[in-house]
């Protein structure tokens, strides 16, 4: 970026603020110091907030390529670059993970009693390597990212979760590497072709490059069984992130177990790996694959399955924690559904709902986590008439809920509705499917505002239960400002998918047509006119 | 055969090593009070020493000197492994010092065992003809079978020492049989000489025989599956720096062999090889990794998890024809002899300080009583299960390559899951040192032992983070195939 005529590598600077906060508490403050310990927590993330919020100002809405772009040689022999770059789906997801990570910090402040330093170490460690992943366009570098963020999650989870911890970090731990390690052989095989060919592939003989724009190239050309195989070798790694069915049975565990921050990143910004990787990876790259109709058809039946199943797993939970791990599961497999939809209104829905899922199902964790901390339990039946005793946490509760199951005016709205019109535009029976899952996303989330919030208190302990601090609603404002601002005026968000997800749509073969109804501008409004197919089909 | 002056300088490494034994044997011997720790820096004053003059020889004019008429060569290739298995014998030196100390046996044999040994490896790497290399070996192997019964009066030691020699005196014999049915079908004992007959030759079953033996008798050196059986009795037996030195130097040593005896000699012949090979290293990845699964021993674990590692490296066996193949076990030895180390060197650490370290438990709570000691562990743990950006992951990535060069995608599917799988059991240790309680004070490390724990910790997040220079280094020292 260019400021005042100084070149800045701001993506690189976004970055490594979180280390370099986490290496001055591990050498500068000693571990007793922890009040100190969570002052430079929080300033640094505060700082990375700060330092990312120019991206979303200088960004260039209509700029066909990647922004902010930074490339140095770092293993020249392989043609591994440190290449930071980003387009619009990852400014927001970028974006997101820097106001995460603040809300991470500061929710942390009461809940997490012992070991504090490596807590705060590891919290901020996390921050950077998700970060990087997001900034990655070279796919060696984002590898690396991508493997080292397990480690501290699986230490967040393993150290600072409650009962299970230690079988629900391995498991965690285990089946992402899976999913990842077979990633890597495709993004060998990809290198592959791209210089001097294996298995009896002809090479195309170019210069080695990991460079996500080349890569995508090349990997168009392939042929239709290769792009298979390797759409199959990158699925994995992503299909267990996001996670979908069947993919997915890590993630209650490792939500449930998770100490509140952990459930919080783990469901902000950790499952939008997966999903990022599909819409940056797997379309781009493999077209051929994913048009394939049995591929197609097999990732779209996976998602259905996602949606409904998730949210009839998700009606009978009994603990709090784990209901909203599930509906994570019916959530992502709707983002899921929208990104197979392979058109405009699918795919920017998809993005946009990634956005929300962070958003409400990250408030809602925090929201747990808070009446966890005092009553530490988190079965439903322990309460009920909370709203008489927390008016103000049953206020922020009914908000972050309403916002999940899609209430209009709230943003979750915006993206079920979006992905919904896409899925339409596909087939019927998807967005058939897809509804089903908003009627019981509705049920099980109102359901459960039920028995927590409402009738007389019958638990004793709940009598004289003390409403939210002001740390904890600072915490839970910006989640619900956002809610409410992309709810009423999502026009700023699409805007800045429109340009990526095209790129997308054109490389499946889709129609670029399906803008979503949303995102519409009236004639005039700017040089942009609409195009003719906008309306539904 | 005449010796020229050009021929002492050139194997002026292994003579210094040689002199310098014999006078730790000489000091034992005279001055029987001489103090443990005084030959212990002797050792890595003398190793030092020997990887100044590797260092110096590598500017030697001329690439792939001969020495003694072709008995052996000095080529980048073996200056590589030189300077390796000596950095390895300076590590074990740095981690004997307070262990060795403080056993109840004379310290002088003890190091000037592991200088013979490392005489034997540096003649092995250099070795251009079947006899030298038969010879060599055997210098390395009689005296590492007595460094293994070290400990002469524990039943364990004694007991690992006799299994190594009893099964490694057999696969000596299997080799060595080999060797002499490829010298009685040629009647050519010397390397490029059999290369350039193989070059016309048709082949016959007695001489698939005979290069079968001598694959089988160098698998049986580092440790591949089914010739891995010794590994776990030997490494839990033997005294923990001993083991250590075991799990790489004597490996990178046959390793070298393996590469120049197959690159070269036999290369031809890659179609009759190839399979066995990739049979072999897929048993040994998946036994490796399946029973450190079930091991509760920490040493045995790290047994299995070598085996395993022998399992990866010969990926880079199958993937010789590639760019990738020899250049990626380099670099996969590189990272493996600073992690694997590392690892042991930890054990090492808790056992001088009155932890057994036998069972993963004894890892307890080692966060809290010395953090510095657990996160360097973990970062080899990680290492050795090859998450990035370390150099496990780097050299992982260079063997994966060749593998799927090679066109053995199957294998390296299976490959990068048992490489999954090995994160099991690693973390298992992890788990144990930052989850779970454990009692006891804080724990204080020695000098020495520091220095090697840091050197191969240093090295480990070097190579992971910027492996340029090494790669690029690595990439000169790679022998040509015919």
């Amino acid at each position: 970026m260019e400021l005042m005529g100084i070149w800045i590598p701001i993506l690189s600077i976004v970055t490594y603020i979180p280390l370099v906060g986490a290496l001055a508490i591990v050498f500068l403050l000693p571990k007793e110091k922890t009040g100190a310990i969570r002052t430079l927590s929080t300033l640094t993330v505060i700082v990375g907030f700060v330092a990312s919020l120019p991206l979303w100002f200088f960004f260039e809405r209509a700029h066909p390529g990647y922004q902010f772009v930074e490339i140095a040689p770092w293993i020249p022999s392989l043609g591994v670059n440190y290449h930071f770059g980003i387009d619009g789906i990852s400014l927001v997801l970028v974006l997101l993970t820097t106001l995460m990570g603040i809300i991470a910090v500061v929710c942390s402040y009461t809940a997490i009693v012992e070991r504090q330093k490596e807590y705060y170490v590891l919290l901020l460690l996390l921050q950077t390597f998700m970060l990087g992943t997001f900034c990655s366009l070279d796919l060696f570098l984002f590898y690396v990212f991508w493997e080292v963020m397990l480690v501290p999650m699986y230490f967040l989870i393993g150290v600072w979760g409650s009962d299970r911890r230690l079988y629900a970090a391995i498991k965690f731990f285990l089946y992402t590497l899976a999913g990842s390690v077979l990633m890597l052989l495709g993004i060998i095989a990809l290198y592959f072709y791209n210089t001097t060919g294996f298995l009896g592939y002809k090479g195309l003989n170019n210069s080695p490059t990991f460079s996500i724009e080349k890569l995508t190239l090349v990997a168009q050309s392939m042929p239709v069984e290769l792009q298979i195989w390797l759409f199959f070798a990158f699925f994995l790694g992503f299909a267990i992130k996001v996670p979908m069915f069947p993919f997915h049975t890590w993630l209650p565990d490792a939500h449930t177990e998770a100490p509140t921050a952990g459930s919080v990143i783990l469901a902000a910004v950790l499952l939008k790996m997966g999903t990022y990787g599909f819409v940056r990876f797997s379309l781009p790259m493999f077209p051929d694959a994913i048009t394939t109709p049995w591929v197609l058809g097999v990732m779209v039946t996976l998602s259905i399955i996602g949606i409904v199943y998730g949210a009839m797993v998700t009606l009978v939970q009994k603990d709090m924690k784990r209901l909203i791990a599930y509906s994570s599961v019916s959530h992502l497999g709707f983002v899921m559904l929208g990104v197979f939809a392979l058109n405009m209104a699918g795919i920017q829905g998809a993005i946009l709902q990634m956005v929300n899922h962070g958003i409400s199902t990250g408030g809602l964790f925090l929201l747990v986590g808070m009446i966890y901390e005092r009553r530490h339990t988190r079965l439903i039946s322990e309460y009920g008439g909370l709203a008489k005793q927390m008016p103000i946490y049953a206020t922020y509760f009914l908000i972050m809920a309403l916002s999940s199951m899609g209430l209009p005016l709230l943003n979750g709205f915006i993206g079920e509705f979006t992905i919904l019109q896409g899925a339409f535009a596909k087939s019927f029976w998807w967005a058939f499917f897809a509804a089903t899952g908003i009627v019981l996303g509705a049920a099980y989330l109102l359901w459960l505002y039920q028995r927590v919030f409402f009738g007389e208190i019958t638990n004793p302990a709940n009598a004289s239960l003390p409403d939210l601090t002001g740390r904890e609603q600072l915490t839970l404002v910006p989640l619900v400002v956002l809610a409410l601002w992309i709810g009423l005026y999502p026009k700023p968000m699409f805007d800045v998918l429109r340009v990526p997800s095209e790129k997308i749509v054109q490389a499946v073969g889709g129609k670029t047509a399906t803008e979503p109804m949303l995102a519409r501008e009236e004639p005039g409004a700017s040089g942009r006119a609409p195009s003719p197919g906008a309306a539904l089909p | 055969m005449k010796f020229s002056a050009s021929d002492w300088l050139l194997l002026s490494p292994e003579l210094v090593l040689t002199a310098a034994g014999l006078l730790i044997l000489s000091i034992s011997v005279f001055f029987g009070k001489a103090k443990e720790e005084f030959l212990a820096y002797l050792t890595v004053l003398a190793t030092a020493a020997t990887i100044g003059l590797v260092a110096f020889l590598s500017g030697y004019p001329g690439r792939e000197v001969p020495i003694l008429g072709g008995m052996f060569v000095l080529d980048n290739f073996a200056i590589f492994f030189k300077l390796l298995m000596l950095v390895s014998i300076v590590l074990t030196a740095l981690a004997s010092v307070r262990f060795v100390g403080n056993a109840p046996y004379p310290g002088g044999e003890y190091y000037a065992l592991l200088l013979f040994t490392g005489v034997g490896m540096l003649f092995m790497v250099s070795g251009n003809n079947l006899v030298s290399i038969y010879v060599a070996l055997e210098l390395m192997a009689l005296s590492s079978y007595v460094l293994a019964g070290y400990f002469k009066a524990e039943i364990k030691s004694t007991e690992a020492a006799l299994k190594y020699f009893v099964l490694g005196a057999f696969s000596s014999g299997v080799l060595l049989y080999g060797l002499s049915l490829v010298y009685g079908v040629t009647g050519e004992m010397g390397i490029p000489e059999l290369a350039k007959i193989f070059a016309g030759a048709e082949k016959s079953n007695l001489l698939l025989v005979g290069i079968l033996l001598i694959l089988a008798g160098l698998l049986f050196k580092i440790a591949a599956v089914p010739f891995h059986v010794w590994v776990p009795d030997v490494y839990e037996g033997a005294p923990t720096p001993v083991t250590a030195f075991f799990s790489v130097g004597p490996k990178l040593a046959a390793y070298a062999v393996l590469a120049r005896i197959f690159y070269v000699a036999f290369a031809r012949f890659h179609a009759d090889w190839g399979l066995i090979v990739a049979i072999v290293a897929a048993a040994t990845m998946v036994v490796g990794n399946v029973a450190a699964l079930l091991q509760s021993n920490v040493k045995r674990m790290l047994a299995y998890s070598s085996i395993a590692h022998a399992g990866y490296a010969l990926l880079g066996v199958l993937g010789f024809r590639t760019e990738f193949g020899l250049w990626g076990i380099l670099i996969y030895l590189l990272a493996y002899t600073f992690m694997n180390f590392g690892v042991f060197a930890l054990v090492v650490f808790l056992e001088t300080k009155g932890y057994a370290a036998e069972s993963v438990s004894d890892f307890n709570g080692l966060a809290k009583r010395n953090m510095t000691a657990a996160v360097v562990m973990l970062i080899f743990l990680l290492s050795l299960a090859g998450i990035p950006p370390t150099a496990g992951f780097i050299g992982k990535y260079y063997l994966f390559t060749s593998a799927m060069k090679a066109g053995y995608a199957w294998l390296a599917v299976l490959a990068v899951l048992m490489s999954a799988v090995s994160l099991f059991y690693y973390f298992r240790i992890a788990a144990a040192m930052f989850f779970t309680e454990g009692e006891g004070a804080p724990l204080k490390s020695s000098y020495a032992l520091t220095t090697a724990v840091l050197i191969c910790a240093a090295m480990t997040i070097l190579v992971g983070v910027a492996p340029q220079p090494v790669v690029e280094a690595l990439r000169a020292c790679v022998i040509k195939t015919p």
